[in-house]
């Protein structure tokens, strides 16, 4: 039953035939599940809390970081460094104090995705991360409740709606994860600010649709967004016979490591291809003694421009064809962001010609964080 | 040749018997390999043709949309299927007249009375002045078994 300061506040949704008290209580009653408090969790508690979602769970690990602000709407300048659960709530409390926000301070895993989703009806994935979103769905399969699913990556976004009992899962979808390193998470390949909020309340309305029960859920729709063109496009899915989770044989039918499954070590661990590695403090050490090295960044213009270390700009994607540059008998220290894509151009490196290019283990980060905190991180 | 699961084969036969007396079409997403291109995704499409018991086309915004999809998959289109009613699964003269991607496969529903009979694939080749649908062989295949990759166009 809504008191009367509910009716007050709801009175925009009550007066709607598709809403209406039964459709607010419906809400009031509801139990969602945001995971990840980040760029598209901002977004949906926000506007989940706001609706009147009576029972809003979040599952987040991670602090407010400056470089976050730009697009978590929920977190504030002066949450740098908090939980981003306790800025959350803080908000949620703020803006709507009728509703239950239920915290889980944890990083979501095999062992405790069953025991959290099992309290919620509907699960949202505003993960940032292919194991995360894997393991997301596979449990939402596996407890057959509904994945309300969005992803970002620069200008363009995805969200569906998985219900594997009425459509496709994300397995259908994408049955294998991408190869490690191959997509640039929105840390390396950046993100426009708006864009998860654009997605994010995609992924509200599709929420709130499916509380309701009114109009057409994204079920068995893809829909892709393109903020620069400003277009939506919807490719139609369907259920995969072969999916191993969903289909008509699964072969997957307990959760299982997901960080394994995508060939990751931890999402949060750099990727080591096995070349050859200079530290930080060693590079600091041998250019303090005039060594001549070569130092060549492998970043984008856009990025060199933010800081650099001197180094000599080839992307990596020019590499191939800008070889004549580089002098294949002078030592060569490689770097990037974080040491991802500098380790895939040693390895090209090396293998053409070039044996004595070195990785700096961390790239940029590590040096602004160990060396010279002057150069600015981002 | 065209490597495609059982399960997508039974799917398009599936749309060209539930379109019916239409024109089903869709695309395939996959991977091109040397001499042989494997489907991993049909992908069903709205027949935006003006007669469609007799013609198929698809909307250049959906094909945008799948292509960002396929890419999103680390893979290409590699081809596009649609149904005849109450015709033969041979390509007629407006199909080879109407398609412009070379290396790529066109499979073709035959459709009875509202039963999928037979399912043939063309390949394009040639060029623009000059072009031909030449048969492949269809390949049914239990699972997705993905073949070492060779060629793959999306890359």
């Amino acid at each position: 039953m809504l008191n009367s300061d509910e009716i007050l506040r709801y009175s925009r949704h009550l007066i709607m035939p598709e809403v209406g008290v039964a459709g607010q209580e419906k809400l009031k009653a509801a139990r969602v599940l945001c995971v990840g408090a980040g760029g598209l969790g901002s977004p949906l508690a926000l506007y989940l809390s706001a609706a009147g979602v009576g029972t809003l769970g979040l599952v987040d690990f991670d602090v407010v970081d400056p470089s976050n602000l730009h697009r978590q709407v929920i977190h504030h300048t002066s949450d740098v460094g908090r939980s981003k659960l306790v800025s959350a709530s803080e908000k949620i409390a703020a803006i709507n104090p009728f509703v239950n926000v239920k915290t889980f301070e944890t990083r979501l895993t095999s062992e405790n995705a069953l025991q959290i989703f099992s309290d919620f009806d509907i699960i949202v994935d505003g993960t940032d991360n292919f194991p995360t979103r894997f393991l997301v769905n596979d449990a939402c399969v596996m407890l057959g409740k509904p994945n309300v699913y969005g992803s970002i990556f620069r200008f363009e976004g995805q969200a569906s709606v998985f219900a594997a009992s009425k459509g496709p899962c994300y397995r259908c979808l994408y049955p294998e994860p991408p190869p490690p390193g191959s997509v640039p998470s929105c840390a390396e390949g950046g993100v426009l600010g708006i864009l998860p909020g654009l997605v994010g309340i995609i992924q509200a309305t599709e929420t709130i649709k499916l509380i309701l029960g009114e109009g057409e859920p994204l079920i068995g729709r893809l829909l892709l967004v393109d903020a620069l063109a400003m277009r939506f496009r919807e490719v139609k899915l369907r259920k995969d016979p072969d999916c191993a989770v969903c289909g008509n044989h699964p072969t997957i039918t307990k959760l299982i490591d997901y960080e394994e499954f995508c060939g990751m070590r931890g999402p949060e661990k750099p990727v080591s291809n096995g070349a050859p590695e200079i530290s930080v403090e060693e590079l600091k050490r041998r250019l303090d003694a005039k060594d001549d090295l070569f130092i060549l960044d492998v970043r984008e213009p856009n990025e060199f421009q933010i800081c650099n270390l001197n180094g000599h700009l080839i992307p990596l994607n020019d590499l191939p064809k800008r070889l004549n540059e580089l002098d294949p008998d002078k030592e060569m220290i490689v770097h990037c962001r974080s040491g991802v894509r500098s380790a895939k151009a040693v390895e090209f490196l090396r293998q053409s010609g070039f044996p004595k290019a070195k990785n700096l283990a961390g790239g940029i980060l590590a040096w602004a964080d160990r060396i010279d905190p002057k150069v600015p991180k981002y | 040749m065209l490597r495609i699961s059982q399960a997508d084969y039974d799917l398009i036969r599936w749309e060209a018997e539930r379109r019916y007396p239409l024109e089903c079409c869709g695309i395939l997403l996959g991977t091109a390999y040397v001499g042989c291109r494997e489907v991993s995704l049909t992908v069903m499409c709205e027949n935006a043709g003006l007669d469609p018991q007799r013609r198929y086309s698809i909307l250049p915004e959906q094909l945008i949309a799948t292509l960002k999809l396929a890419r999103s998959r680390h893979e290409n289109i590699i081809g596009f299927y649609h149904s005849h009613p109450d015709r033969d699964p041979h390509f007629s003269p407006t199909d080879l007249a109407e398609a412009n991607y070379f290396q790529h496969s066109y499979v073709i529903t035959g459709v009875r009375q509202g039963r999928a009979m037979g399912t043939e694939s063309f390949v394009l080749t040639g060029s623009e002045e000059d072009r031909q649908f030449e048969p492949e062989e269809i390949r049914i295949t239990s699972r997705r078994t993905p073949l070492p990759r060779l060629v793959n166009h999306a890359e």
